[in-house]
């Protein structure tokens, strides 16, 4: 068993939600409060990670981010700040790669609200703000909650990418799917076998908990 | 709403606090080793060793030597490259991101590998490899990826001076470094493949099937260079130099590497 990359991939997937849960939730609830003629390219964009395979991801996150970029090597010089092959790097890719995750069960839940509650607490004198905060979002929690946790345990999972812009360094970024990865190479099997359980019983565990949680919640309503 | 805040407060407390007991884990710089898999079980005990001499501390990171090049030119953070491949060091020193032009450390074999059961001998010569290829009984046959693993090439070489390499087409299983093409070797999914001696030779490998060396003069020397990439540590300097010791190269010996040729 690999604490350490257990630790660093349990580390990446919190602040990969950190970062991502503000940005998600006001895109989220954009999306599904506003009608546009160009919205379905801009929520083709958020699925796109989703249907897109890891690696061309990886290419180009490599590609443009890499020291041998503009962006990369200016970020270098100037920041001294790498952008692969080191965490920084992980979580960048971690956090384009999750939007479709947090984006898509948060604009659900907000489209499922009536708008008529909205206009009502605005007629009874709630600003926009509190209008979110304890109207909007107690209905919305439970797809809030599976978003959090469908990106949380997306993120242990994630491989493709880290594989092409982590470099497995014990760590930094050799995260619990990659270190499986080099256990079956490393003809540790009986390494492997540990982690890939206790992945496997983890997401059942949380992807579980979180749809018993929000059947409650809705029953609740 | 109270009762939300409520849930949430935790919630992002213990985010937080997580977050604040792990980040050390990545902030220091220990001297990372990136290293040919060729060497997965050799240099485990001589970097075990090494750590007990000297107090030092070492990251060991395998894989196969054509990516580790690639991800050195793009800004990797590894302190001492060993390859499998001397062109790959040499490619890196014009491209200016070493030290020097590096340092041969061993000379790797190659031969052949096959698991219990499988139809196919261990047959150094590849005779019994060729029947096998006319009679139907061979169906998959695992060799490194030859376009970036150096173990891949010596054995594309090897089975060319056979006169295979043609037929073999559409039986190839490519691992992607040598470490993967041994384990798709005596999977027992594959009637074997061509590995490296120094993993035939390791306790774990070795009870999974039968080796046997194929001749060196079929291919071009595996000579096996190593290089320090500039800014490395004085830990990743002292483990280049210990390497070169007897003590270092007995092991590496014992593993099934031959001495450099100087």
């Amino acid at each position: 068993m690999d604490w350490q990359a257990l630790a660093l991939s349990l580390e990446l997937a919190a602040v990969t939600l950190l970062v991502l849960l503000p940005g998600g939730l006001w895109l989220g609830r954009w999306l599904a409060n506003t009608r546009f003629a160009g919205k379905s390219w801009i929520e083709a964009v958020v699925v796109l990670p989703l249907v897109l395979p890891p690696t061309v991801l990886g290419y180009y996150l490599l590609v443009s981010l890499g020291g041998a970029s503009p962006v990369g090597a200016w970020m270098q010089q100037t920041l001294g700040v790498q952008l692969t092959f080191n965490f920084l790097g992980l979580l960048i890719a971690s956090v384009i790669f999750n939007i479709p995750f947090i984006v898509q069960p948060v604009q659900r839940a907000f489209e499922a609200i009536p708008r008529a509650l909205g206009e009502a607490a605005a007629v009874s004198g709630l600003s926009a703000w509190q209008t979110f905060w304890r109207v909007e979002l107690p209905l919305a929690w439970p797809g809030v909650l599976s978003a959090c946790v469908l990106t949380f345990v997306h993120t242990l999972g994630e491989f493709g990418v880290v594989l092409m812009v982590g470099g497995s360094i014990p760590g930094e970024t050799r995260t619990i799917a990659i270190a499986i990865y080099d256990r079956v190479q490393s003809f540790d099997l009986a390494g492997a076998n540990q982690m890939a359980l206790l992945l496997l019983v983890f997401s059942l565990l949380a992807v579980g908990a979180s749809f018993f949680a929000s059947a409650k919640l809705a029953l609740r309503r | 709403m109270p009762l939300l805040r409520r849930r949430l407060g935790p919630w992002f407390a213990a985010a937080a606090m997580c977050l604040a007991a792990l980040s050390p884990l990545h902030a220091q710089t220990v001297a990372t080793v990136a290293a040919a898999s060729d060497l997965k079980f050799a240099l485990e005990e001589v970097a075990a060793r090494f750590e007990k001499d000297t107090g030092h501390e070492l990251r060991l990171v395998f894989g196969s030597s054509g990516h580790f090049k690639t991800q050195i030119l793009q800004g990797a953070p590894f302190h001492l490259y060993m390859s499998a491949d001397e062109a790959f060091v040499h490619a890196l020193a014009d491209a200016g991101k070493t030290a020097d032009r590096g340092r041969r450390y061993a000379r790797g074999r190659i031969g052949i590998m096959v698991p219990p059961g499988s139809p196919l001998k261990a047959d150094g010569r590849l005779e019994d490899l060729a029947a096998a290829l006319k009679d139907g009984r061979l169906q998959k046959f695992a060799i490194a990826n030859p376009e970036h693993a150096p173990y891949g090439a010596r054995a594309r070489e090897a089975l060319q001076h056979a006169g295979l390499w043609d037929a073999m087409q559409g039986k190839l299983v490519l691992g992607e470094n040598i470490s993967q093409a041994a384990q798709f070797a005596t999977s027992g999914s594959t009637q074997g493949g061509i590995i490296a001696q120094s993993l035939a030779l390791a306790p774990s490998v070795a009870k999974l099937g039968r080796f046997q060396l194929i001749p060196e003069t079929w291919h071009q020397p595996l000579e096996q260079r190593m290089v320090l990439v500039q800014g490395a540590p004085p830990a990743a300097r002292a483990f280049y130099e210990y390497l070169s010791t007897p003590g270092a190269q007995q092991i590496m010996v014992r593993y099934g590497f031959a001495l450099p040729r100087d």
